[in-house]
């Protein structure tokens, strides 16, 4: 049986129907993920015994028939900003390479619940911040497709695992478009629920009005199946509510009759979209006409604001985030320092590395004095206004269709060479952030490299089913999001060790360092 | 040229809740360090507050008190700052949108008259961990079992002139918020201190002039002293033609004076942002309603009342006004038998006094009205002597509540004796056995009178009537021999 190809809700179907073994599944999607890690970096820590040892229990359950959902038995990963109890939890970053937290996050406890087996954390950018995957102290993750081209990001590693067949789900975190950009990027689907819809309780926060949690899939289904896992009102979380009347699975009917697309002017006749990217958009919008949708030209016109207000927002939020990383409590510690001011400025000095140290100092630039009216303020009523234009857009429409980011995968090392192209793949994602809004990332096709190209919908507030339906319906039309990364062929990649093996840390486990790690 | 002093406040009060501002964690004072912790108040990576909304009922009942304006629509900020104690690097606490605004409240100024302190705003913080440095000096240990703890701060306006005025605020502050059952405001635990900003002016000069700010006030004494400090520091630099310079200061008690923490060049930028993790809230008017409802009359008021109604001396009014348990035992008690001046007796003397004695904390004392009522009414018609009451009373109050009053004088044998003949036996018996001061009394050394009352009514175990003893005893020494 070929497991790579196998759906998140396929395999938990053959699960319990007593064809295949949690620990069959389970192994084999530890062994990719080990074979596969020297080439992709896609893992920071896998987690052998531990799954193996889960994978047993859930077994258990499930053939004393205490354990039914359809994610019972599937091997799953989760990116490495999100906390999951004794298995440490980086954020890809050396300020916390060695913390292992002592709890979990909300939606991991409920995935487990669900009976999900996590077989390891995912590399990404470091505390989530970036679009490349590239800035992890564990080294960049590689897009599956081509290794030369990063897989997007900051859930790199997530886009990447699935796209390579190692686990069909996980679950990743996106600010402003972590989660999409990358699924768009590797070709896999990656969908950001309604802000509150997943509780944050245990996601370490980047920006925290902008977080939400959500899953990566290679497909709509699988992605309505993760979040149904996870999704709902959480005491821990304030911000966190019941959005949803049934479960989003089976609001996926693929039925888009009459369903009101809203197309974009200002995303397809732009001369900062990628010609292939639009050809494929316009594709796109021509299966949906097919299928009885109705398509409606609209128009947006504060993308520049948006942009703006986007970063300025997170970073701000970001830089009273991760002041907690002192040095203080736990995570790193510089070795030598003179007095209480120099072990904070030291431990963070060399515990952070350039872009967070970036983002962190241009927000608290944001929310000094003197600068807080003219910035942040300035960007919280631009949010406002991005909201109200947006609500007035989803009057008329059912859903927005625009591409997930303005070109396909970025080659490797250029977002240090030119950072500002970089933030601007954010473009179309950030607004689903900024009004809180469902949006998912689909594949639809590739470009003349070969390279996946993301189409992204978004819909209104806690329209999540109708959202994901719509990728459901294109899902089943076309064949896109089946188009595996063939690693073989391009790469000769079966595990022989290169550059990455020696220091590749998700092998830490193995020699028993996450027992050794102190809280 | 004279000079006035010129005062405002900042007084943070921790609030009795049970549970801490965001988590549910316990608020108990003192604790093994590290033990009333959870991975929300101690701020580790990806947990989130959840906010406790009986603090907002204490913090709207203090704001209503202090005749406030409440916020309908309140959130908070987070106050961004390093240091060991605060596990976050920011405190959440409120800037922008203060839970109260805009109140005032009367105290007695040093002239006696009342005098109207205005209210800025009051709002709710979490309080910081403690850091405890060992001795020698080179290792600080940190204890987070205070972080989170639900603090409300009251910032008043510049209306205070001298240290006088502001105790008067602060014990009218402790004696509200005791009585509104919201914090025990015991300086000396910490749970409630004062920072105190001062500046100095020309007397009839409408400006103000530069303000330092003193922090780490913890004792009303500790506040007479810092004010005195701070005002001759400030006058006689101004005497000497210098410039007050706007700083922070550090109140020492033990060495008696405050040093420098931190200019205003290197006054801190907090960057107040509004808190993402929580939601705006909302009060509905029937929330402030119910809370509005709850507010008693307070002690001040009371005893004045009090001193009209049934002309209690101030001393009195203010001991039986102190606790809010208390002072409504008294009144329903007075209100049950009509005997004020028998309840008071046995209220200063007995109950306080037994409060005092054993150290029972006043919120325990379970003595219902009723059985207060009626043993004073058995007082009063001599079913009892005071001498013999004072067992019963005590029986009374280490009892819990239920308690029979006439079964327990009747199985001790209390009641009044009205036996003649046996008093007149006794004091008999008693001068017989004392011939010196018998001859002494008969000489005119009537001082020694007490000597027999004292011997009589201790043979007769206090039963008797004291009047029946005095008019015997008179009668006996005076006319026989």
């Amino acid at each position: 049986m070929n497991f790579s190809e196998l759906t998140a809700l396929e395999t938990g179907e053959l699960i319990r129907l007593r064809k295949m073994s949690v620990t069959e599944a389970v192994t084999s999607a530890l062994d990719a993920a080990e074979a596969l890690n020297p080439k992709l970096n896609s893992f920071i820590t896998i987690c052998r015994e531990k799954a193996l040892k889960r994978a047993a229990e859930v077994q258990k359950r499930i053939t004393d028939g205490t354990l039914s959902s359809p994610l019972a038995g599937v091997p799953v990963a989760v990116k490495d900003n999100i906390c999951t109890e004794g298995i440490r939890t980086t954020c890809a970053s050396k300020m916390l390479e060695n913390f292992v937290p002592f709890y979990s996050a909300t939606a991991v406890e409920r995935l487990e619940r669900a009976g999900a087996v996590i077989i390891g954390k995912l590399n990404m950018d470091e505390f989530a911040m970036g679009s490349t995957s590239e800035t992890s102290y564990f080294g960049p993750v590689r897009n599956p497709h081509d290794i030369s081209r990063t897989p997007g990001g900051s859930s790199g590693g997530c886009a990447a695992a699935v796209a390579s067949g190692i686990v069909s789900g996980t679950l990743g975190s996106d600010t402003g478009g972590s989660v999409r950009q990358p699924a768009g990027c590797c070709g896999v689907t990656g969908f950001k629920p309604t802000y509150g819809a997943v509780s944050r309780y245990g996601l370490i926060a980047y920006a925290s009005s902008l977080d939400q949690i959500g899953p990566v899939c290679g497909d709509a289904a699988d992605c309505a199946a993760f979040t149904d896992a996870v999704c709902g009102r959480d005491e821990r979380d304030s911000t966190s509510r019941d959005m949803f009347s049934g479960s989003l699975l089976s609001s996926l009917t693929g039925d888009v009759k009459g369903l009101r697309i809203g197309v974009l002017k200002e995303s397809l006749a732009s001369d900062k979209v990628d010609f292939e990217v639009s050809a494929k958009v316009a594709e796109v919008i021509k299966e949906f006409e097919k299928a009885g949708a109705v398509i409606k030209k609209v128009s947006f016109p504060y993308f520049d604001e948006a942009f703006s207000a986007y970063y300025t927002i997170a970073m701000a939020e970001a830089s009273s985030n991760l002041a907690r990383f002192d040095g203080v409590k736990y995570g790193f510690r510089a070795a030598d320092y003179e007095d209480l001011n120099d072990l904070y400025c030291s431990s963070r000095s060399e515990g952070f590395g350039e872009e967070v140290k970036k983002r962190i100092l241009l927000g608290t630039t944001i929310l000094s004095g003197g600068y807080y009216d003219a910035y942040y303020l300035k960007a919280m009523k631009w949010r406002e206004i991005i909201k109200a234009e947006l609500n007035k857009i989803f009057s008329e429409t059912d859903l927005l269709l625009t591409p997930t980011a303005p070109e396909t995968a970025p080659l490797s090392g250029r977002s240090v060479s030119d950072p500002v192209s970089v933030y601007y793949s954010d473009i179309y994602t950030v607004l689903a952030n900024l009004a809180g809004l469902p949006s998912v990332s689909f594949p639809c096709g590739t470009d003349r490299n070969g390279m996946p190209v993301g189409a992204q919908f978004t819909g209104r507030a806690a329209d999540d089913g109708r959202v994901l339906n719509a990728v459901h319906a294109f899902q089943l039309m076309t064949d896109y999001h089946k188009l595996k990364a063939d690693l073989n062929i391009q790469n000769g990649c079966t595990g022989q060790s290169d550059a990455q093996a020696g220091n590749s840390p998700c092998y830490q486990e193995k020699q028993g360092v996450e027992k050794t790690y102190e809280i | 040229m004279k000079y006035e002093t010129v005062i405002g406040l900042e007084v943070h009060v921790e609030l009795a809740a049970k549970s801490k501002l965001f988590c549910s964690c316990t608020t108990k004072f003192g604790g093994e360090p590290n033990t009333h912790c959870c991975p929300v108040c101690t701020g580790m990576p990806g947990t989130l507050p959840v906010f406790n909304r009986k603090v907002l009922e204490y913090a709207v009942k203090a704001g209503l008190a202090l005749n406030c304006d409440i916020t309908r629509d309140f959130r908070f900020d987070r106050k961004n700052y390093f240091y060991p104690d605060l596990p976050k690097a920011y405190q959440v606490s409120q800037l922008y949108a203060p839970v109260a605004v805009n109140g005032h409240t009367e105290i007695k100024g040093a002239d006696g008259n009342a005098k109207v302190i205005h209210i800025h705003e009051m709002h709710m913080e979490e309080d910081a961990g403690k850091i405890i440095h060992s001795p020698d000096g080179k290792t600080a240990f940190l204890d987070y079992n205070r972080c989170g703890v639900p603090l409300l701060e009251i910032v008043t306006e510049p209306d205070f002139r001298n240290a006088e005025e502001v105790n008067a605020f602060l014990y009218r502050l402790r004696s509200v918020f005791k009585y509104l059952g919201i914090s025990d405001c015991r300086m000396e635990e910490g749970s409630m201190r004062a920072d105190v900003n001062l500046s100095v002016r020309p007397e009839g000069c409408e400006e103000l002039g530069t303000r330092t700010e003193m922090k780490n006030i913890n004792s009303f004494r500790a506040i007479e002293r810092a004010i005195a400090y701070e005002s001759a520091r400030q006058i006689k630099i101004v005497e000497n033609g210098g410039r007050i310079l706007q700083e922070t200061l550090r109140w020492d008690n033990v060495a008696g004076y405050s040093f420098s923490m931190r200019s205003k060049e290197e006054a801190k930028d907090y960057r107040y942002f509004p808190e993402p993790d929580l939601p705006a809230f909302h009060l509905t008017r029937e929330e402030i309603r119910l809370c509005r409802a709850a507010i008693p009359e307070f002690a001040d008021e009371k005893a004045e009342r009090l001193m009209q109604e049934i002309s209690l001396s101030a001393d009195d009014a203010r001991v039986i006004t102190e606790y809010r348990n208390l002072a409504e035992l008294f009144e329903d008690t007075v209100k049950l038998c009509n005997a004020p001046g028998e309840v008071r007796f046995w209220f200063t003397g007995g109950l306080l006094s037994y409060i005092n004695e054993t150290g029972t904390d006043p919120e325990d004392i379970t003595l219902l009205p009723e059985n207060f009522a009626k043993f004073a009414g058995l007082v009063l018609n001599k079913t009892l002597t005071r001498e013999s009451g004072k067992k019963v009373f005590r029986a009374m109050l280490e009892s819990d509540g239920d308690f029979d009053i006439r079964g327990f004088i009747k199985e001790n044998g209390l009641e009044t004796l009205d036996d003649e003949d046996l008093i007149i036996t006794t004091v008999k018996k008693i001068i017989e056995e004392n011939p010196k001061p018998y001859d002494q009394y008969r000489n005119g050394e009537t001082k020694v009178y007490g000597f027999f009352a004292g011997k009589v009514m201790k043979e007769l175990k206090g039963r008797a009537d004291p009047s029946s003893v005095n008019r015997m005893l008179k009668n006996i020494l005076e006319n026989e021999s």
